[in-house]
């Protein structure tokens, strides 16, 4: 008894021991390994796109392997994530302002949105309405949500990226309609949002809920986590409902300076997000039901992206650190129109 | 015994049967059905897919992460929970109920608390993270960042197994092997540890389990990056989250059948140690 104590006691210490070698060697090895932090539809894409990759930087660099490791979440989750030091080499998130928020701490340059075309968004994407088989309740446009009985689903502002374009593209719908004002569109969002039994964290929660758990009438999600809850679950399931007016959705993606710079992966963290508005990259977007910002490719996948009015956070609310600011910070307009009435 | 035979007649048997059914209900509902569930959710589409989800990279590397986080969290914690117990049932010092309740205190704490004190501490942003930072050394969201929490959430385990049984069984041995000239360590190989190794096994188990069962702290700590530091908990809910559902509950049978493998191995070594038990209570 007293041998095979002491001798798990060995194993313990020695356990600890490697453990503490190997993350200290694991910059050193010769394989290439990118992070990429992104947020919670994008499994799918990221998942093809990184063998894509993969083959291209290995017929471009004399064979050289790269292994891109994938972590996925609400966007903001995954924000907080990389300021705590979760080491990405890319972030791929669902708007600018997370990634605003990670340069705010330093890791990333503040110029970020300039260094990539298009204000580092390679594709852009826009919220539309998942409903039940046949749409039995008629769900047409964003003034059906508010309807009393019709139960919404759509994840957290506070965690999820998505959940705050459809916040703000109901936001939108209610400003423009004949005598909108701010007060009138606040009522319109707190209204929707007392539709709402299930405040998921992330995007892909929301969907797990709707579609395999079968609550709510409707979910308000990404065009892309529409198609593919489609796809997943079959036809004939659900239909997607295009709102005649939504928000141009721009999921923003960035190097992590600091960290690509201690890891001296920035070459091929650069490459990566380069290569997304290749041909390539830009047709493997489409596929997955995101609007490639190419052209020539849009026009070809013309069909998949039907074309509705679409409106842009900078036109409506002064930018998204505006935006931020006045509806999703704590106390903001979410908190107030949310808060249960004290008793 | 007379009494407690009449008492039972005047119960209808209506009743009896009911209180039963209730019971058995009760069980199925609770415990075997969900347990029925997984196995039959993972092997709806046969075996093939079944085997195929358990041999894929991302799921090796998920099981190989979790044994090896309970083979460093489960020898730490039992060193632990029996140098803890030895000290807090043989001696009087000041400051053990203190003790006592800061052992207890994982037990009472939410796992994403314990997860969190972690990032306060050891993240990018927390006391030691700037220090770290020179040094390069990642505590959180690495297999560090799992492990230390996993030992956190199981520390008092053992402990909690064994103080009661040392408290009843008193320092009395111990005193008599002392004053026969034997040595510290003698008297807690020969006398001590014979007394407790059934609670000590049951400890093991109890703290082997849950390190591997571990979500929400671990949760935490890990940063969910696929086949590097997502346990098997934590790639149940990526695979679920990908829409992988026979997959998903793939990994979730497997971890369940570890589960069970864990308690099968208990009843069977106290089955065929029956005796050797019996003496024991009967010393």
């Amino acid at each position: 008894m007293s041998n095979s104590f002491s001798r798990r006691a060995v194993a313990a210490g020695i356990g600890l021991g490697a453990l503490a070698a190997a993350t200290g060697a694991h910059a050193q090895q010769h394989r290439l390994e990118l992070l990429n932090v992104s947020y919670d539809p994008t499994r799918e894409l990221y998942e093809q796109y990184n063998q894509l990759f993969a083959a291209e930087w290995a017929r471009t660099h004399s064979g050289q392997q790269i292994h891109i490791a994938q972590s996925h979440g609400g966007s903001g989750r995954q924000a907080r994530a990389v300021i705590d030091g979760l080491r990405a080499d890319v972030v791929t998130l669902a708007l600018a302002y997370d990634i605003d928020a990670i340069a705010q701490r330093g890791l990333i340059a503040r110029n970020w949105i300039t260094r990539l075309p298009n204000n580092s968004a390679p594709y852009t994407s826009t919220m539309v309405f998942l409903v039940r088989h046949g749409n039995p309740w008629r769900i047409r446009n964003w003034n059906d949500l508010t309807r009393r009985g019709i139960s919404v689903i759509t994840p957290n502002p506070k965690t999820s990226g998505g959940a705050r374009w459809n916040y703000l593209a109901a936001w939108a719908f209610a400003l423009r309609q004949p005598s909108g004002t701010p007060d009138t569109a606040r009522a319109f969002v707190q209204q929707l949002f007392r539709n709402v039994p299930v405040l998921d964290t992330g995007a892909r929660g929301s969907t797990t809920t709707f579609a395999q758990r079968r609550i709510g009438d409707v979910l308000i999600t990404w065009e892309n986590e529409a198609h593919l809850a489609q796809n997943e679950f079959g036809a004939g399931q659900f239909d997607i409902v295009y709102p005649p007016f939504s928000i141009l959705a721009e999921p923003s993606v960035a190097v992590v300076d600091a960290n690509v710079d201690r890891r001296g992966t920035r070459a091929a963290a650069e490459a990566y997000l380069r290569f997304l508005y290749t041909e390539a990259g830009q047709d493997l977007a489409a596929r997955n039901f995101y609007r490639p910002r190419d052209a020539q490719v849009l026009a070809r996948n013309r069909s998949r992206f039907p074309d509705i009015e679409l409106v842009t956070v900078d036109d409506v609310f002064g930018g998204w650190a505006q935006a931020q600011r006045t509806h999703f910070a704590d106390g903001g307009v979410f908190d107030q129109i949310t808060a249960r009435p004290r008793a | 015994m007379s009494d407690r035979r009449s008492a039972a007649k005047r119960d209808p048997s209506w009743l009896a049967g009911a209180l039963i059914a209730l019971a058995v209900l009760y069980f199925v509902l609770v415990l075997l059905l969900p347990l029925v569930t997984v196995f039959a959710e993972a092997l709806r589409r046969g075996f093939g897919e079944y085997f195929a989800a358990l041999q894929e990279p991302d799921a090796l590397a998920a099981i190989r992460l979790t044994l090896l986080v309970a083979a460093i969290a489960v020898p730490l914690n039992t060193v632990f929970g029996l140098a803890a117990a030895w000290a807090v049932t043989k001696f009087q010092f000041w400051g053990k109920s203190a003790l006592l309740t800061l052992i207890d205190l994982p037990f009472s704490i939410s796992p994403v608390i314990s997860g969190l004190v972690f990032v306060l501490l050891y993240g990018a942003r927390g006391w030691f993270g700037p220090l770290l930072d020179q040094y390069d050394i990642h505590v959180i969201f690495s297999v560090t960042g799992v492990v230390l929490a996993t030992v956190l959430v199981t520390l008092p385990f053992v402990a909690r197994e064994l103080i009661p049984l040392m408290q009843a069984q008193g320092s009395d041995e111990e005193a008599a092997a002392a004053t026969l000239g034997a040595s510290g360590w003698r008297t807690f190989f020969l006398v001590t540890l014979p007394n407790i190794k059934w609670a000590l096994m049951y400890g093991v188990l109890l703290c082997t389990a849950r390190a591997m069962g571990e979500f929400g702290a671990v949760a935490v700590v890990s940063g969910h990056i696929r086949g590097e530091t997502a346990t098997m908990p934590l790639h149940v809910e990526i695979l679920y989250n990908e829409y992988s559902f026979v997959a998903a509950f793939a990994v979730a049978s497997l971890l369940a059948l570890f589960a069970l493998v864990t308690l099968a191995v208990k009843s069977l070594l106290e089955a065929r140690f029956a005796q050797q038990l019996a003496a024991q209570r009967w010393r």
